[in-house]
């Protein structure tokens, strides 16, 4: 019976190693991404499998402000990519992420969109305060960095009070967009980044909200606690300000920062 | 977003107000589950059409499905762009999505079967002798039903109407997708609770939930109690 066993053991050690040890190379690494990156994570992810094939990317979408709260209670993320600068900075003072791996990789841009075929958006105060608008969508201010822009421009413009009741505020800016997708919010205030993917490019028309209007919303990327010991999280920060990264990002018409 | 200082029990004025919000939609959920549900029951129970079946499946649905997606195929079927939310429209100037309106067409949906199941299972609790005793006596099928089958069944269908109404309650996914949150009108307390926690006011989120789980408690409370009792 021993005799039987031990090549058969052998054999299973051996096919045991030969399963694990490619795993050891690679590396599973998982990205929580603001929901403006929606598209241009995809593109990103893509560039970088092709130039790193043996790591293993999941990648999770939602607000910033709701990402922060999770990883502060220890979701499993290594790298994070906020709408803002903020709220890395703050998960890296709690401890819970690596100041200096914080790094700006992308400027984001607002845009005012409409499905309705009836709303012209060229001018966009006049857009805004047209009677005809019965909802204005966007993200929430408190939590999602391109809500709080949109607010910033609504202020810059003097309609706040104008628009005060027909605000709707959307979970995440994705959210926002379906309201205006769907119709039932007349106008919206989006991220450039939505509108630029291929799927959205044909619908209704949007126009760029001029940078001067809001506060520069610079998105950070930092590597969490938990992603320290993760090799790929350190290769995803460095891919980020490659040039194929920043053509990915440019493309979806966000602004890229100089890197040597 | 104004910050307000002033406080009742530690929970600001805008938390009270959603409070207050979801109470009413609650209990508006409630009473039109009870027009509508009651005759619903009533006739699943009895009826000897073939396609019952699937009616029961369909009142039955929103138990199984994700409230998400509940949410969703509201917020593209009230859309403006197409009826019913165009005659919406027409007939009010407003959505419905992003209107209090809405949100109490689908908590009636979303809570459907949570009041016409113990309605059909107080209705069957009567023991058809009675019932029986009435037609014999000369007393049409709504009489009966009005002024016998109900009054018998009281309490089972006043813990449905309790469920409904707690379900309601603690709706936050669908009313997620289509409320937009607009305070006095859509922002109900699941969803302001929740933006305190995303905005990280955690003390205001712990006072608040257990708030919501205090008054929670006490409605399963009613109904269990109200369950345990028979009418006969």
């Amino acid at each position: 019976m021993c005799q039987k066993m031990k090549p058969r053991a052998l054999a299973c050690l051996l096919a045991g190693i030969a399963l694990v040890t490619p795993s050891l190379r690679a590396e599973k690494l998982t990205i929580a991404a603001a929901a403006n990156l929606t598209y241009a994570l995809a593109a990103l992810d893509e560039a970088y499998q092709k130039a790193n094939p043996g790591d293993e990317l999941t990648t999770v979408i939602g607000s910033s402000g709701n990402l922060f709260a999770q990883i502060t209670n220890g979701a499993p993320i290594d790298v994070f990519l906020s709408a803002d600068t903020d709220y890395p900075q703050k998960l890296a003072d709690a401890g819970n992420a690596d100041a200096a791996t914080l790094t700006p990789f992308a400027t984001g841009r607002l845009a005012l969109w409409t499905t309705r075929q009836d709303l012209d958006v060229t001018n966009i105060a006049a857009a805004l305060a047209n009677p005809k608008v019965k909802h204005i969508a966007i993200a929430n201010p408190r939590t999602a960095p391109y809500g709080l822009a949109a607010k910033q421009t609504l202020a810059a413009l003097n309609l706040e009070k104008v628009v005060s009741d027909k605000l709707v505020v959307g979970e995440n800016i994705t959210q926002t967009a379906q309201f205006v997708e769907t119709g039932n919010a007349d106008l919206g205030f989006i991220a450039l980044s939505l509108l630029l993917a291929p799927n959205h490019k044909s619908k209704g028309a949007y126009s760029e909200v001029p940078p001067e209007l809001y506060d520069p919303i610079d998105q950070g990327a930092v590597i969490t606690k938990l992603g320290a010991t993760n090799a790929a999280a350190k290769r995803y920060i460095t891919f980020l300000k490659s040039r194929t990264a920043q053509d990915v990002l440019t493309r979806f018409g966000y602004g890229v920062p100089a890197f040597e | 977003m104004p910050d307000t200082t002033a406080t009742f029990l530690g929970l600001s004025a805008p938390l009270w107000q959603a409070l207050w919000l979801t109470v009413k939609l609650s209990t508006l959920t409630a009473l039109i589950l009870g027009c509508v549900g009651l005759p619903l029951a009533h006739w699943l129970n009895t009826t000897r059409w073939r396609g019952a079946v699937v009616a029961e499946t369909l009142v039955t649905l929103p138990l199984v499905l994700p409230p998400t997606v509940i949410g969703f195929y509201l917020l593209v079927a009230l859309s403006p762009n197409h009826p019913p939310g165009s005659w919406w429209l027409h007939l009010t100037g407003g959505t419905l999505v992003f209107s209090f309106t809405g949100l109490v067409i689908a908590s009636v949906l979303y809570s459907l079967p949570f009041a016409v199941q113990p309605f059909q299972a107080a209705l069957r609790g009567v023991p058809r002798e009675l019932l029986d005793a009435a037609r014999a006596s000369g007393a049409s099928p709504l009489r009966t039903f009005l002024r016998v089958h109900i009054p018998l069944a009281r309490h089972g269908l006043l813990a449905g109407l309790t469920l409904g109404f707690a379900h309601t309650l603690g709706e936050f996914g669908v009313v997620l997708m289509i409320g937009g949150g607009l305070p006095g009108q859509t922002k109900v307390a699941s969803i302001a609770l929740y933006d305190e926690v995303q905005a990280l006011n955690y003390d205001q989120a712990h006072a608040y939930a257990a708030l919501l789980l205090v008054v929670s408690f006490f409605l399963l409370l009613t109904v269990t109690l109200l369950q345990r009792r028979r009418a006969h």
